[in-house]
This record gives C-alpha cells, structure tokens and sequence, in this order.
C-alpha cells in the first residue's frame, strides 16, 4: 500500500467493535436478502421499524375484535368462535394473532442484531436500556390476550402465570385459588383481563415512544414495499391458516391437548419442566443481563463534537443532521449580530459520528481563512487536517487516472484499494464528509472520486449515507455544486465484507475515468470558474 | 430482474410464514399424559400460634410503658401446617407448609398439582394446624375419577375442615 495514498488518522478511534464472527454470519445472511429485497427493503436493515408495523397491525385488528368481543365468562368463548365464522372478523382475529407472532420474532431479531454489531454500549446505552422493558411488557400483552378467549388454552396459561406470580412472596391469598373451581371465576375479572389486555398494549408503545427519544428522525415506518409485503404475507397466512381457539375453559376438567402459540407461551411448560423458581431466575437472569451490557461495554468514549462559535453562525443544519439528537440551537452567548442563535453539542448524546462536521457550511475546503477552522469539527479528525492531507496525497497521485475513494471506518476498509494512482480518506463516518471536499479534490488533480459507506438503511450512525447521497443528488444542504461533472463522482456502499465488490466498483468507475479523459486543463479551468459560495 | 425479484421475496416470505403459522399452533400441547386425571390441592390456612398466650405477671407489666400494658403476651409466630395425602394406602403427597411473612405470622398457603391414574382411588386427607401432636383434621372420600378430571382438595376449617370439589 502507498504510504501516501492512504490517508488514516494518528490516534484515531476505532469504531466500535462488533462480534467478529457474529457480524460476518449476519452480513452474510443479509447480503443473501439484499439480492431478493434490495438493501433498502430488506427486512433485516428494518427491524425496528417491522416492530412499529406489527404493532399497528395489532392494534388496528385488536379495537376491530374488541367491538365484537363478549366480556364475560359465558360469553366470551362464543364471540370469538362467532368472530373466526366471519370473513371480515376471522380474518381481523386472524391478523391480530399473527402480528403478534410477528412482533416477536422481529423483536428478538432486531435485539440479537444490535447485539451482535454490539449498540449496547456508550452513547447508545439509553436506546439498549428502555428496551430491556418492552421485552416483558410484549410477553404480559400477548399472554394476557390468550386469556382473553377463555378456551383450554386460557384456562392452562391463567393457572401457570398465576402459580407463577405466586412464587413471589407478595401476595397474602395465593392468585391461583382464583381459579380452582368454575364458579370462581366472574365476569368482574373477565373486565379486568380486558383492562389490563388494553392498558399493557399502552403501556408497551409509550415504552417504545422512550425507546427512540434519543434518536433523531426515528424510522418507525418501514419502507412502502416492505410494509406491503409482509402485509400480504400476514394476510395469506391468516386466510391458509385462520386463528382457531381450543374448547371452551373448564376449570374442572384438565383442557387435553392443546393448539399452542409457542411464540408466546413457551414460558409455561418450561416451567412445568422446572419449577417457578427457576424461571424467575432465568427471567431475572436475561433481563439483568441485557441491562448490564452498556455497563461491560464501556470503554473509552472518542472525543465529541467540538463548535467554535467564531465560525458557528447559527444555521442549524449539524441540529438537522445529527442524527441522535445530540445538537440543539441555544441563544446566542457571545453577542455576535445578525445570528441569533448557536450550536451546542450534548456530550452524553454524540455518538463521536463527525456528520454535523460534514453538514457544516463552513467546513467547505475552499475558505481562504489562514487556519480553516469550521463552526463544529470533531477533534480526532479536524476538517483542516482532512483538508492538508487531501491535498498531498492528491498531489502525490500517479498513473493516467487518478482516483480518490472517500470511504468510513464502519463499512468496507478502503485502505485495501490504496495505490499509486488511489487515495482513500476513512471517515468517522461517510456523512462527515463536507460536499465541497469532492469538488475541491477534482480540481486538485483528481479524476474522479469515488464515495463509499454502509449499505443504505444499515449506516453504523443511522443517517449518514443517507444525507450523503441527498448531499451529492442536490437535495440537501450543504449540497455538492451542479456544476461539478456527475460523471466523476460515484456512489458506491459496501458492506465490511464487500471489499472485493467495491475494487470491482472502483475499477469500473476508473475505466469509466478513462473514457472521459483527464481532469486537466480545460476542465479544472471551467470549474474553477464557477465561484465558490463560502460563509 | 423485477420479477426474479419478486419471486425471490415471494421464496423468502414463504418459510417465514410457515415458520410463524406452524409455531402459532404446533406442536399440540398436553400438560399431563393420556388416561390420567389430576387432583389440586390448595388451600390457604393460618395454623395455630406457635407458642401459646400466657398472662403477664404484675411485675412484668410494671416494667412495660402504661400505653402497652397488655394482660396477654401473644408471641406472633404460628405453626407450620402439616398435610397429607394418601392415595389407595401410599401417601402420595406430605409436607409441612410453612406460614408466610417475615415474621411467620401468616396464613400457609400451597398449590400442588398431583397427576394420579384415572379410575376409582380411595383418599385420605389429614392436616394438622398445630404445633405438634397428631392431625386432628382427617377426611376419607372415594372418587371415581375419569381422564382429565381435575379434582380441588381445599380446607376450610370455618366449613369443617377438608374439602373435595368438581
């Protein structure tokens, strides 16, 4: 490798570190469901958003059948049976079963994923922790719905979570002796199932509401395809497969063989198989686990985001850009006319990420200041520093096409493709990249730039692919200028396993160079031409 | 290639879904084996204080404030509550269920589940709520129980002490 063509940084901070082997089967499964899906629609780069989706889905199905649901012992076995006869309601029941299934799967599969790319710790903490919660808050919303149905079913998980809950020595008259006999149970309990069937539910969304304060523009919507698809996968299951309910509750028989929702209620035969005890500690044990992660994922934290007021003139575009919400606009301190307001960067909040750098106005190469110090910088890697070691590996460049590839420390290592003829700049991440930087690099010398980062929807600080490519299309601020020729800049995301697809990339976007000629003479002339807006 | 697409999601949806569907309802699920019934015993049942009352002697009272001069000193804890149940002549069940609370001053409460063959069984039912001595609660019965029958054994005192239902 060319010790000057590959740009890294002294002392930098690594990103954070995944699960090697974990990270690599992950890529590989998604890279498998990015072929049928696309990245952006992959169900794996959505899994919290799929969780907001099914959410909904139940919610809707769920206030269908509750206003043809029987609250009462009699009666409430017979409107669900009633219900499943209805095309319209069994299929409403139907759904309301399934998405809860769903909501499982896609809960453990978004946790075991933020596990595996380890997003427990350090700036992230807050999201990990409030979502240990809803672990338990989805369990007691979905058993206490199958109670509601009043089948065998109901009467075998009522009686094994209350000898459950009766394990913990709080209860003077052990729960479970409500439900002895037939004549125990009452249509006031049946009101209360209901109230706690509808107040959990609530109970779990202002959970996720928390979940998601400390990111800016949460997605909780999936993308259009992907909410349709798995709409229609929801609604043919329940057509080939409607819910059904076992005979009705009978406290003095035992309910037989059961149809069983082992989503949900896998907990009450494991415990049949132990004892109370044991699944309170097993319980105990995962959730104290989950919870301390942030606690044995700590390290050191890389430096934050850094504003000089000087150069900070209010516009608020780090605030737009941050992605976790880490940037507010506060009054101004220092008395300085015609801005009203400035910066401020939460230290507990920045993720260290560099993209308010790239959204910066001022962080534009071409300021003519003696020291280019920009309105917020990251000090592991100051725009200035960016800036000075462009320029020299640019003008080190050899070779009849010169390249740049601007990549990030999360995604494919760039600093593979670095040659005589290659540069590579590894970025905190790609959105810290100041648009202006690519235009400043062909007029430099470069004959092309080639700009790389995470996958789409799988960007290690959310957003930052995403406001490079609106950077680049000219649809976001600071834009890249439309006059820079299209032809000579490339987008192009790899995943940390696609180094190899992105040589192959780069060497297509050369040849591509190449038929285009030089960016010498005529072409820097024209573009230095066009003057440089500079705040 | 949009169609290649489609049918590749369509081929990725398809396991998930019979995936989601066949966990949502199998494999059936049977808490107790074929041709067995179930008896439940459960009740909740203070026992007898584990040391008897007994008068404060003057002196005694002369040494507690005026504002706790109680005539009757009431240690608070109680007993365990011994059980047993015996099936055809073999005690299939024994324990002494201890109080609840801190401080032992609570009801004794217990749920067991006691899956026996279906058929007809003779049982026996003793208690004992103080702290030593024999049971002084005792109740025969003989049920007929056929397969999945769920039989409750709970005690009442108030009602004259074991009772057999459903």
């Amino acid at each position: 490798m060319s010790q000057v063509a590959a740009i890294t940084r002294a002392g930098e901070t690594s990103a954070p570190a995944a699960h090697p082997r974990l990270q690599a089967a992950l890529e590989a499964l998604q890279a498998r469901f990015d072929r049928a899906f696309g990245a952006r629609d992959n169900p794996w780069r959505n899994l919290g958003s799929l969780g907001f989706f099914f959410f909904w889905i139940v919610a809707v199905s769920g206030i269908y059948v509750y206003a043809l649901f029987d609250t009462s012992v009699s009666g409430a076995h017979a409107s669900v049976e009633a219900m499943s006869a209805g095309p319209t309601a069994g299929l409403m029941r139907s759904l309301h079963r399934y998405a809860s299934d769903a909501f499982v799967v896609v809960m453990f599969l978004h946790l075991a994923k933020e596990f595996v790319l380890r997003r427990y710790a350090g700036f992230r903490w807050f999201s990990w922790l409030t979502g240990v919660p809803l672990v338990w808050l989805v369990y007691a919303s979905g058993i206490g719905g199958y109670w509601l149905v009043w089948d065998g079913l109901a009467q075998y998980s009522i009686i094994a979570s209350a000898v459950w809950l009766d394990w913990l020595p709080v209860f003077s008259e052990p729960l479970v002796r409500n439900f002895l006999t037939p004549e125990s149970v009452n249509d006031r309990f049946f009101s209360l199932l209901m109230f706690l069937h509808i107040g959990i539910p609530l109970l779990l969304l202002l959970g996720m509401w928390v979940h998601i304060q400390r990111v800016s523009r949460p997605m909780t919507n999936p993308p259009r395809r992907l909410a349709l698809g798995t709409l229609a996968m929801l609604v043919a299951l329940s057509l080939a497969l409607p819910a059904e309910s076992n005979a009705p509750a009978d406290l003095s028989r035992l309910p037989g063989a059961l149809t069983f929702d082992w989503w949900y209620l896998f907990v009450h035969p494991l415990m049949d198989a132990t004892s109370p005890g044991f699944l309170w500690a097993l319980s105990g044990l995962f959730t104290l686990g989950l919870a301390a992660l942030p606690l044995l994922g700590r390290g050191e934290r890389p430096p934050v985001a850094h504003v000089s007021l000087d150069n900070c003139n209010g516009c608020g575009r780090c605030f737009a850009d941050c992605p976790y919400a880490a940037v507010v606009m506060m009054p101004r301190t220092d008395g300085r006319r015609g801005h009203r307001q400035q910066a401020v960067v939460l230290p507990d909040l920045c993720a260290a990420c560099g993209i308010c750098a790239g959204a910066c106005p001022s962080s534009t190469p071409f300021r003519s200041v003696e020291a280019l110090v920009t309105g917020i910088d990251m000090p592991q890697l100051p725009v200035a520093e960016l800036r000075a070691r462009l320029e020299r590996s640019v003008a080190q460049l050899t070779g009849p096409v010169k390249v740049v590839v601007v990549g990030c420390d999360c995604a494919a290592e760039v600093k593979a493709l670095a040659g005589p003829d290659t540069t590579v700049l590894s970025l905190l991440c790609t959105g810290m990249l100041p648009p202006s930087f690519i235009e400043y690099a062909l007029r430099g010398g470069a004959d092309g730039v080639l700009v790389t980062g995470c996958l789409p929807g799988d960007c290690a600080y959310r957003l930052g692919n995403f406001w490079m490519e609106e950077r680049i299309r000219g649809e976001r601020e600071p834009h890249l200028r439309p006059t820079v020729p299209r032809e000579r800049v490339k987008v192009a995301w790899a995943a940390a396993r696609d180094v190899e697809e992105l040589r192959r990339a780069l060497a297509s976007f050369r040849a591509e160079l190449s038929g285009l000629g030089s960016m010498q003479g005529k072409a820097i002339r024209r573009l230095a031409r066009q003057e440089v807006a500079v705040d | 290639m949009k169609a290649a697409r489609f049918v590749a999601q369509a081929l990725l949806y398809v396991p998930l879904m019979v995936i989601l569907g066949y966990f949502s309802t199998q494999p059936r699920f049977t808490d107790i084996a074929h041709g067995q019934a179930l008896v439940r015993l459960s009740f909740s049942h203070a026992g007898a204080r584990k040391v008897e009352c007994r008068q404060r002697t003057p002196e005694e009272l002369a040494k507690l404030p005026p504002n706790m001069r109680a005539a009757m000193d009431c240690p608070r804890e109680r007993s365990p509550v011994k059980v047993e149940i015996e099936m055809d002549g073999r005690v299939i069940f024994a324990a002494d269920v201890p109080p609840a609370g801190f401080t032992k001053d609570g009801a004794s409460t217990i749920y067991r589940r006691l899956p026996v063959a279906a058929g007809k069984h003779r049982f026996v039912a003793r208690l004992r709520d103080r702290p030593e001595g024999e049971f002084n609660y005792v109740h025969e019965e003989s049920l007929d129980l056929a397969p999945g029958r769920a039989v409750v054994i709970d005690f009442n005192a108030a009602q004259g002490g074991f009772l057999f239902k459903g």
